[in-house]
């Protein structure tokens, strides 16, 4: 009986393991992919949850089969009419106690895990945190990412070093949005009223996988483009991260074109863009002044208001409407018709404007 | 129909309609509207399927779907499962007791009424410059910044439409309390009545919670308050816990009279009383109970802390224990049973294993710590459709089969009802199963559109053909209904031949009055008990008498029509100069018309004792 029990559990559990491999989703995007501390504890408790819940819904299917098919009607006596049975009601009222109180330990114990921010609360003498802390702040349909102790800004590309805590202020600045980035944990709302906060980790070998990108997303319905209002994380070793801040850091004033057709478009960003975006990362401007993503390292991103493939031709295409892709963004009209010539000058400014070399 | 049988014409049918206070026919109403906006709630689910079947879909524009997915949700819940759950509590709860109508006739007509106004309101919003589009939830940053009147129409057709479901409930709660046939004990009553009862409570302290935040909002968008405004001092946080803790009970309110009705199929199709009754009816009430003590689970996300989202997350897994209870008992009910596979059953008999689905991923949502993966992505839309769809769609299917003699003295074809069945089954678990690794693999919730290569595109296609049955399930139905309404054939007391509460005891449909005499009760599953001792009928619990009947009137629709009209003007007020006027006109026609109501004196009729007399035979015969 006890080895039969054993055999029916594993096969329970390489059947869940199975399921679980076949259909599990892509490595940057998926939480059944776990690609970090959090999303692992996560992935913990649903691999326990299921394995709990496939063994009821087995009871009950056994019993509903037999039901079922056992007793049909045959002829047309009238069955005995049965109050009820005190002990069979007692077992199943105590057995899913049981159950649920085997998932509500650790669901408990993980809900205050990842909950502990104490690391971002001690400042040292520099009024820094020994931790790496990430401001978000969420807007209609961008992320802007602060980082306070490099003192730099960045949008729409959070960068983030591997294999460490880092911990996240959220808040938002029109709507409510919320925080999503699955392969790697679970959201938590971008509130208009408080700022939110809590810790992400982002495991080296699972980044690899992932082509050290991975996707973010917004979960809270914010408006007409709330289903593009994406972001990506590039996940990076702690030097390549720190010489991505460096760099970042270094850029003091706007980066000077090389080219004439960049200057050209340095000229027409200058008249056309640099209210909204910034091209410097200084955190100096306040939060009500930066109206849209901060461009300092715009050359060095993956997409294109997060969701459109980085090349020129994608870029031209944004930059003539902006609303046939992002339906509702609040940049559609800020700026006026530009000519050909000028997107092609933009375009080539702002594909220059790289921090890392490469 | 007594000596009032006569052929009427249309007009004459309609006023009747209009200005009706019988249950039964307030029930038809419910079921007449309630049906329409559920066909409306469905084909606003085929354009989401439709738009969401491939990638980068240009079906319809980002805002139209925003608008699409609100009034989905929206009507689906207040316009079409709670009218029809009231359709299904009005025409037979008052039969189950033994009473001859609800206690406030005049308010269950001005309960319909008011329904029916914020509903017809609330959708002429799409003719209006467009429908509210901040989803059924509507949380307030977003309800705020939403330009249009969108928000507006559903702030105040909500408003309207949930007055009337509160009169509602407090009148089926009234009535149960007061109206029990002489010897119909609380522990004797049917299951489904208690399920109307826990779930009329449930509205009554509910829905005052709505009511306030709809004002809130009402204030904040159309009278310049800043109740949801952080720069102002407001809080958006806080119509999260007004919705939810309405929200939350709401969902009960759905699914306990789902509860309620299969209970009856289980019994009646399997011939055997209903396993542990007296613990069914225990957790009824423990759910209802315990229903409001877990709405921040739906707010895991929001940031409250750990402690608050542990707390709701041990609340929230504990009414797995009374559900479970149920599923128990019903399976209990039928093992040793005679069991036939009617239409009604066999969506009694599906919904177990598509309930204990949905059940089981809800107790995973509980868990707080795995519900920040769950929260707000596909994996969220699958549980719910699975509880609500597999429990309250699967159960008002089920209750249109098995009460439709009893509310049109015809039954619907067996034949069809089963093509019904067997399309919607197969669509149903089609459409949602897939969404649950749609929202695992990390697609979120209430998106327009998405973009390929995130491993979306095959399960949302499968999705959507799964959508195709369930709409050609219902044209089917509708066919059913038509057909069967043609035909006509007659029906007796007891179609299904084994019956066993009070319902079925007395015609398809019955009299206006329902019972000439009385009826005593002398046990659960009344009228079953007296056919096992060979009686033909109930015994009379009173000697036959006059029957006090209450008049019709047309004052419920003149003030729910008073509502709609100032809804209107407050709408327009800021914009229009005809607005004031509008808005004091309109509270004119409701005031003024209660003012009526309270000074004319209305005593009703009497049937005479002779008349009933005459009516005998009739009555046997039918």
């Amino acid at each position: 009986m006890k080895r039969l029990a054993k055999w029916r559990l594993f096969s329970l559990f390489a059947m869940m393991a199975l399921i679980l491999s076949a259909c599990s989703g892509k490595p940057y995007l998926s939480t059944l992919k776990p690609a970090g501390e959090v999303a692992q504890t996560q992935f913990d408790l649903m691999v326990l949850s299921t394995v709990i819940m496939v063994g009821v819904i087995a009871v009950v299917t056994v019993i509903f089969f037999i039901v079922v098919f056992k007793f049909r009607r045959k002829d047309d006596r009238i069955p005995k009419q049965v109050e009820g049975s005190h002990k069979l009601e007692i077992i199943w009222t105590v057995i899913p106690i049981l159950l649920l109180l085997i998932l509500a330990v650790p669901t408990v114990s993980a809900t205050f895990k990842l909950a502990d921010v104490g690391p971002m609360e001690k400042k040292n003498e520099e009024g820094k945190t020994d931790a790496l802390v990430v401001n978000v702040r969420a807007n209609l349909y961008w992320w802007e990412f602060e980082y306070p102790n490099q003192e730099i800004i960045t949008g729409q590309e959070l960068v983030v070093p591997t294999d460490e805590k880092v911990y996240f202020n959220l808040i938002a600045s029109d709507v409510k949005h919320s925080f999503w980035i699955p392969a790697v944990g679970g959201k938590l709302d971008t509130n208009t009223d408080n700022v939110n906060k809590f810790w992400l980790k982002f495991d080296s070998e699972k980044a690899a996988e992932a082509d050290n990108y991975f996707y973010g997303k917004c979960a809270e319905l914010c408006g007409p483009s709330h289903a593009l209002m994406d972001f990506k994380v590039k996940a990076v070793p702690r030097d390549e991260f720190d010489q991505w801040a460096t760099a970042m850091a270094e850029v003091k004033e706007p980066k000077k074109a090389e080219t004439d057709l960049a200057q050209a478009g340095q000229e027409v960003f200058n008249n056309s863009c640099i209210g909204c975006h910034a091209v410097t990362p200084a955190n100096t401007a306040p939060e009500a002044a930066r109206l849209a993503p901060n461009l300092t390292n715009f050359g060095d991103r993956d997409r294109i208001a997060g969701i459109l493939d980085h090349t020129e031709e994608d870029l031209k295409d944004w930059l003539r409407d902006p609303e046939t892709f992002k339906p509702g963004n609040k940049m559609t009209g800020t700026y006026g018709e530009l000519s050909e010539e000028e997107l092609d000058a933009l375009t080539e400014y702002l594909m220059g404007l790289k921090v890392m070399e490469q | 129909m007594s000596t009032l049988a006569q052929k009427k014409g249309f007009g004459a049918v309609l006023w009747d309609y209009l200005t009706t206070v019988d249950h039964k026919k307030i029930a038809i109403l419910y079921l007449i509207a309630g049906g329409f906006f559920f066909l409306l709630g469905g084909l606003e689910a085929m354009f989401i399927r439709i738009q969401l079947a491939v990638p980068n879909n240009d079906f319809v524009s980002a805002g139209l779907y925003n608008e699409i997915l609100t009034m989905h949700g929206t009507t689906m819940i207040f316009l079409a499962a709670m009218p029809l759950i009231f359709a299904f509590m009005n025409a037979v709860m008052p039969l189950q007791i033994g009473a001859r109508d609800v206690a406030f006739p005049f308010l269950n007509s001005l309960g319909f009424w008011l329904f029916f106004f914020g509903g017809v309101f609330l959708n002429l919003s799409w003719f209006l410059g467009g429908a509210p589009d901040a989803g059924w939830t509507s949380y307030a940053s977003l309800s705020i910044a939403s330009e249009g009147h969108g928000i507006d129409f559903y702030a105040l057709g909500l408003q309207i439409s949930g007055a009337g479901t509160l009169i509602g409930g407090i009148n089926f709660l009234v009535t149960i309390i007061n109206m029990r046939a002489p010897g119909m004990t609380y522990m004797r009553m049917p299951m489904f009545t208690w399920a109307t009862f826990v779930t009329s409570a449930l509205i009554l302290f509910a829905f005052p919670a709505l009511t306030v935040g709809l004002f809130l909002l009402i204030f904040d968008r159309m009278f310049g308050s800043n109740f949801f405004d952080p720069a102002m001092g407001g809080n958006t946080i806080i119509w999260e816990h007004f919705f939810w803790i309405f929200g939350h009970p709401e969902v009960y309110i759905l699914v306990l009279p789902a509860f309620g009705i299969f209970s009856e199929i289980f019994a009646i199709f399997s011939r055997k009383r209903l396993f542990g009754y007296s613990s069914m009816v225990f957790a009824t009430v423990l759910i209802g109970f315990l229903g409001f003590m877990v709405w921040a689970h739906h707010m895991f996300t929001t940031g409250m802390g750990p402690i608050a989202n542990a707390i709701f997350a041990v609340a929230t897994m504990a009414i797995a224990v009374p559900t479970g209870i149920k599923i128990f008992n019903w399976l209990f009910t039928m093992w040793g049973g005679s069991i036939t596979f009617t239409t009604p059953m066999l969506w009694a008999i599906a919904f177990i294993p598509s309930f204990v689905a949905g059940g089981v991923t809800g107790v995973m949502l509980a868990s707080a710590a795995q519900d920040y993966q769950y929260h707000d992505s596909y994996f969220v839309v699958a549980h719910f459709h699975y509880v609500i769809v597999g429990g309250v769609v699967f159960a008002l299917f089920a209750g249109a089969h098995l009460y439709w003699p009893k509310m049109f003295g015809t039954m619907l074809n067996e034949f069809l009802g089963k093509i019904t069945f067997v399309l919607f089954f197969i669509g149903f678990h089609l459409t949602f199963f897939i969404q649950h690794f749609l929202g695992l693999w990390g697609m979120p919730r209430r998106i327009f559109t998405y973009l390929p290569g995130q491993g979306f595109e095959t399960s949302n296609m499968v999705s959507t053909v799964g959508a195709f049955f369930m709409a050609a399930a219902v044209i089917i139905l509708l066919i059913n209904i038509v057909i069967t309404s043609v035909k006509n054939e007659k029906v007796g007391n007891d179609p299904w031949g084994d019956g066993r509460t009070l319902e079925w005891a007395i015609p398809s449909p019955p009299p206006f009055y329902n019972f000439k005499q009385l009826p005593l009760i002398r046990g659960l599953d009344a009228y079953w008990l007296e056919k096992m001792e060979g009686k033909k009928g109930m015994s009379p619990a009173e000697p036959l008498g006059d029957i006090h009947m209450p008049n019709n009137s047309f004052i419920p629709f003149v003030i729910s029509f008073g509502l709609f009209v100032a809804a209107f003007g407050a709408m327009y007020r800021a914009e229009h100069s005809w607005g004031i006027p509008v808005l004091i006109v309109g509270m004119l026609i409701t005031l003024g018309s209660m003012f009526v109501r309270s000074v004319k004196d209305d005593h009703g009729y009497h049937i005479h004792k002779e008349d009933l007399e005459d009516t005998n035979d009739k009555g046997v015969k039918a």
